[in-house]
């Protein structure tokens, strides 16, 4: 059988709450030290203790960091999940299973192998407290492992040293567990399997860093003073994030802090600290997932009309209502884009790697005082609480904190009468006075309804009517502000297009190299952010079919495209996933190829059907 | 609408400390029915502010959405003002301080603004202890949408259209008094005797000052049978005290009623002078003020002064240990962790 080299997959099946999750990141992580690339991801259920959870890693020499079909190697330690997770493994796989009980025979396939090892009872033999030796069953079939698959045994022993520094009885139990299950594999089986790791140098300066604490960073740098927020699941990762980063960089020489941080009570309340600190001049921001967003939205709506400035991050999960909360999806888009009543819409950025979740939430602060509107960071589960191999951060020396139209003092005292909503720069950017600048100068009232260009309340529908079209103009300025879109031409020219975003992305340039190795040629645009600039538009306008990747049942990518840009629904094509797990290569091309062929073999069934 | 006050004013109008006249206090001229109790709160606010010599600029105006809501275009012209969203104040507000918690806050509400959508915030912003001036004008009817009874309302009074309200009201002085509230006082719109140093303590009040105003609505609640009309406040009304603000140094006292007197110190050495009327209640014995008003409620009076106060209790900025300077003035060399600390950062995920 020919060997396969750091290219295949591992799923873990455990009971959540049994210490499994550091034993698995163990596993991914001395893969990634190997310097080979690398994607775990968690599949975890709502709940705290008791119920199954998978692990998922993917090893792609390639560098592939989404998600692929077809299990390679199952490690099932979760009776609960069994009879599926057998049936899960790929014809000619591997089933690692606790051998401490004897396999149920109902579980047994003649098309995979099986390789029990009974880590209970060798866990029980070998240490006496009751925890420890659930914990550390955990770390002897990683020990099988790296027999298994060829682990780097030094890589993996300095990993443990590192994770518990400082406490030698620690380290040495879990040295131990690890050498009994290795040597449980050297004594019953052949190793490696078919399948192994090989080291190499491919990560040269990567981090691997889950999306969560990127965001958290990004807000530190980015220089938010408040953060406030409502726990929900998968953003909630964010707060802690900020909370310890803020502990370590954002204490005075008094201890004291630099910083507030609230745990609001409910995301109205949340949305409303964050609007109140903007508009008093400190960078504010919160972080939700859907069900927040709906609530927040009226002051959304607020911060869209009156022109304060905010950040939300949203790490959406699947909808509707609470949906499957520890599942992925992209599906708040126009919940985000158009969030609250009346003719609104707001800024959307799409990140698709912990490295532009630091970025663009950096950006997303400068960008939301440039344009004093709210701003969106739209990441989802996957990438929020997962690792994933990224570029590492980078910040500019010396780079200055974009505050937009803020008049000073001595602004006030050079200019003549003063109008909030007055548009002076002709870009529907007007200028804004935080509380306090000067005694007599400056002072307007925000609100919520509508006002003339003095702030002042009007009814007047013709004021209306210009402020709601400065808005318009507003937006316009933004296109030209937000990122740019990414676009890769082919090799040959080509009529069709792919059009993804955020964490689509992976599966949607893995799809693009596998049809290109089939001969199917597609140009690509990565989209970076909602208002579309003219780069997107040119896109959409100099390709006959473009097929719109996006992780939600309504393709709600593709109607924004179609309400923005005005173009002809039918040459975007959508290309849906929505089960709730990451989408993958393989369900983007089968899609694509799909549409190509019905195309191209128009369907005379229906003709036929009628003789 | 808005109408613009004459600039002209009367070279002789007198001056207070930063040599400013009544006249940089004021705001726009009221759009509210004539007679409104609103605008008489408004009028107290704005001679606090200007007995306290407050800096009108240094001073922030937040409010909900309502009648009572409206009033901060009616007063303080030269601070910022947030009308924010119905229910929301709190929450806008607690975002605002924590930007600056050097500037004067005051937060206005309504009952339906408070006791019904905003109840939520309401709550929680007292647990926070956060710095500010809580005013609720209440007038126990939703008078912007035309009279519906609020939830202020009391059970059996009687609306302009003659039904009688039967659910039971909530009393927001005992409510906050319950929830922790700092500092907790309860007037009449008509009693600017009481409102003005009631209103001056609250701005000194380092913490929440939650002062209830019975402020009834000509329109819509002034009726027979209302039981937050002027005719009925006015008969039902008992002050737990007369009382009066000194700021530091400067001492006015007025004893204008029998009885024994307290005083309430404020950490910044000012203090708060009670004349207190009734003899079982102490401002300061949290016990003693819920007695005090679970008794008015059976005896059908309104108990009005300052109920409790508390001024050992920490605000929100020190429970947080937010640093001396105002957040909202950090630059980047406070903020931004920089370039190389970024490379440890990097080299921890590697």
């Amino acid at each position: 059988m020919k060997t396969r080299i750091n290219d295949f997959i591992v799923r873990f099946a455990n009971v959540n709450g049994t210490g499994s999750a550091s034993a698995n990141y163990l596993f991914a992580k001395t893969i990634f030290r190997m310097g080979i690339p690398v994607t775990p991801k968690n599949i975890f259920p709502s709940n705290i203790q008791g119920l199954p959870t998978w692990y998922e890693v993917r090893v792609s020499e390639k560098g592939y960091l989404g998600r692929r079909e077809g299990i390679d190697l199952m490690i099932s330690v979760n009776p609960q999940s069994m009879a599926k997770d057998v049936q899960s493994v790929k014809p000619g796989g591997y089933f690692i299973y606790d051998s401490t009980k004897k396999l149920n025979p109902d579980y047994e396939r003649a098309d995979i192998h099986y390789l029990g090892i009974p880590m209970m009872e060798m866990a029980t033999k070998a240490f006496e407290d009751p925890r420890k030796r659930q914990l550390l069953k955990n770390i002897i079939y990683v020990g099988a492992l790296v027999r298994l698959l060829d682990m780097d045994q030094q890589t993996i022993r300095e990993l443990i040293s590192e994770q518990f520094e400082g406490k030698k009885a620690l380290i040495e139990a879990n040295f131990q567990a690890l050498t009994l299950g290795m040597e449980f594999v050297e004594k019953n089986y052949d190793f490696p399997l078919s399948f192994r790791l090989e080291k190499r140098n491919l990560l040269e300066n990567k981090i691997l860093v889950d999306g969560n604490t990127a965001c958290g960073l990004g807000a530190v740098y980015g220089g938010a003073t408040l953060m406030a927020w409502y726990p929900i699941t998968p953003s909630t990762s964010v707060a802690e994030a900020f909370e310890s980063f803020c502990e370590k960089y954002r204490r005075d020489e008094d201890g004291k802090n630099k910083y507030a941080f609230i745990q609001a009570e409910d995301e109205l309340a949340a949305m409303g600290m964050v609007i109140g600190a903007n508009w008093n001049g400190a960078r504010a921001f919160t972080a939700t997932s859907g069900p927040g967003v709906s609530l927040m939205s009226e002051f959304l709506g607020l911060g869209y009309f009156a022109e304060v400035p905010a950040v939300l991050i949203d790490v959406q999960r699947a909808g509707p209502s609470t949906g499957m909360p520890t599942r992925t999806q992209q599906s708040d888009l126009l919940a985000a884009g158009y969030a609250s009543h009346g003719d609104t819409k707001h800024i959307l950025l799409f990140p698709a790697s912990p490295k532009e979740c630091f970025e663009l939430t950096a950006e997303a602060f400068d960008l939301a005082e440039q344009l004093q509107t709210p701003v969106f960071v739209m990441t989802d589960l996957d990438l929020g609480m997962n690792d994933h191999v990224s570029d590492p951060f980078e910040w500019e020396k010396e780079r200055k904190y974009q505050r937009g139209k803020v008049l000073t003092t001595e602004d006030l005292e050079n200019i003549g009468k003063y109008g909030r909503y007055l548009d002076s720069d002709g870009d529907g950017i007007p200028y804004r006075t935080y509380p306090g600048t000067h005694p007599t100068k400056g002072a307007f009232f925000t609100r919520g309804t509508s006002k003339d260009e003095y702030a002042a309340y009007t009814e007047d529908g013709a004021a209306y009517k210009r402020n709601m079209d400065r808005l318009t103009l507003k937006w316009n300025t933004a296109k030209t502000l937000v990122p740019n879109a990414l676009i890769q031409h082919s090799d040959t020219s080509s009529s069709l297009g792919i059009l993804y975003f955020g964490t689509s992305t992976f599966s949607s340039e893995e799809a693009r190299d596998i049809l290109s190795e089939e001969g199917i040629q597609v140009d690509s645009l990565r989209l970076k952010a909602f208002p579309f600039g003219k780069e997107v538009e040119d896109f959409v306008e100099s390709h006959r079919v473009i097929f719109v990747i996006e992780q939600n049942r309504d393709a709600q990518m593709r109607k924004m495209i179609v309400m923005e840009l005005n173009c002809h629904p039918q040459k975007l094509v959508p290309i849906l996933n929505y089960d709730g797990m990451p989408i993958t290569a393989d369900a983007i091309k089968s899609q694509i190829v799909s549409y190509l062929n019905t195309e191209s073999n128009p369907n005379h069934e229906l003709s036929k059907a009628t003789v | 609408m808005s109408y613009l006050k004459p600039l002209f004013s009367h070279p002789k109008l007198p001056k207070n400390k930063l040599g400013y006249t009544l006249k940089e206090y004021e705001g726009s001229l009221s759009t509210l029915c004539a007679g409104c109790g609103h605008d008489s709160i408004s009028a107290a606010i704005v001679r606090a502010c200007f007995e306290l010599s407050i800096e009108p600029h240094l001073v922030a105006k937040i409010s909900g959405i309502g009648c009572s809501s409206k009033t901060p275009t009616y007063f303080l012209g030269n601070s910022h003002g947030f009308n924010s969203v119905h229910g929301r104040m709190p929450s806008v507000a607690t975002g605002a301080n924590m930007a600056n918690k050097e500037l004067v806050y005051f937060g206005v509400s309504g009952d339906g603004d408070s006791a019904s959508i905003g109840m939520g915030q309401f709550v929680h912003v007292i647990r926070r202890n956060l710095n500010i001036v809580y005013v609720v004008m209440n007038n126990g009817c939703y008078g912007l949408t035309k009279g519906q009874d609020s939830a202020t309302a009391d059970r059996g009074s009687k609306n302009k259209s003659g039904s009688v309200n039967p659910f039971e009201a909530i009393d927001l002085a005992s409510m906050a008094i319950e929830l922790g509230a700092s500092f907790v006082a309860q007037s009449f719109s008509g009693d600017k005797q009481q409102l003005i140093p009631l209103l001056k303590a609250a701005i000194q009040h380092p913490g929440f000052a939650f002062i209830n105003v019975i402020s009834p609505c000509v329109t819509f609640n002034n009726n027979p049978g209302s039981t937050k009309s002027y005719d009925y406040v006015r008969e039902h009304i008992e002050a737990t005290s007369a009382l009066d603000f000194v700021p530091v140094k400067k001492e006015i006292r007025v004893n204008y009623a029998e009885g024994a007197s307290a005083e309430v110190g404020l950490h910044d050495g000012s203090k708060i002078h009670l004349n207190k009327l009734s003899m079982d209640w102490d401002p300061e014995d949290r016990i003693s003020v819920v007695n005090a008003l679970q008794n008015a409620k059976v005896k059908e009076e309104i108990l009005t002064g300052l109920l409790y106060v508390n001024t050992d209790w920490k605000d929100l900025s020190r429970t947080l240990n937010i640093t001396d300077s105002p957040l909202n003035r950090l630059k980047e060399s406070d903020l931004c962790p920089g370039t190389e600390e970024l490379q440890h950062i990097n080299e921890g995920f590697r």
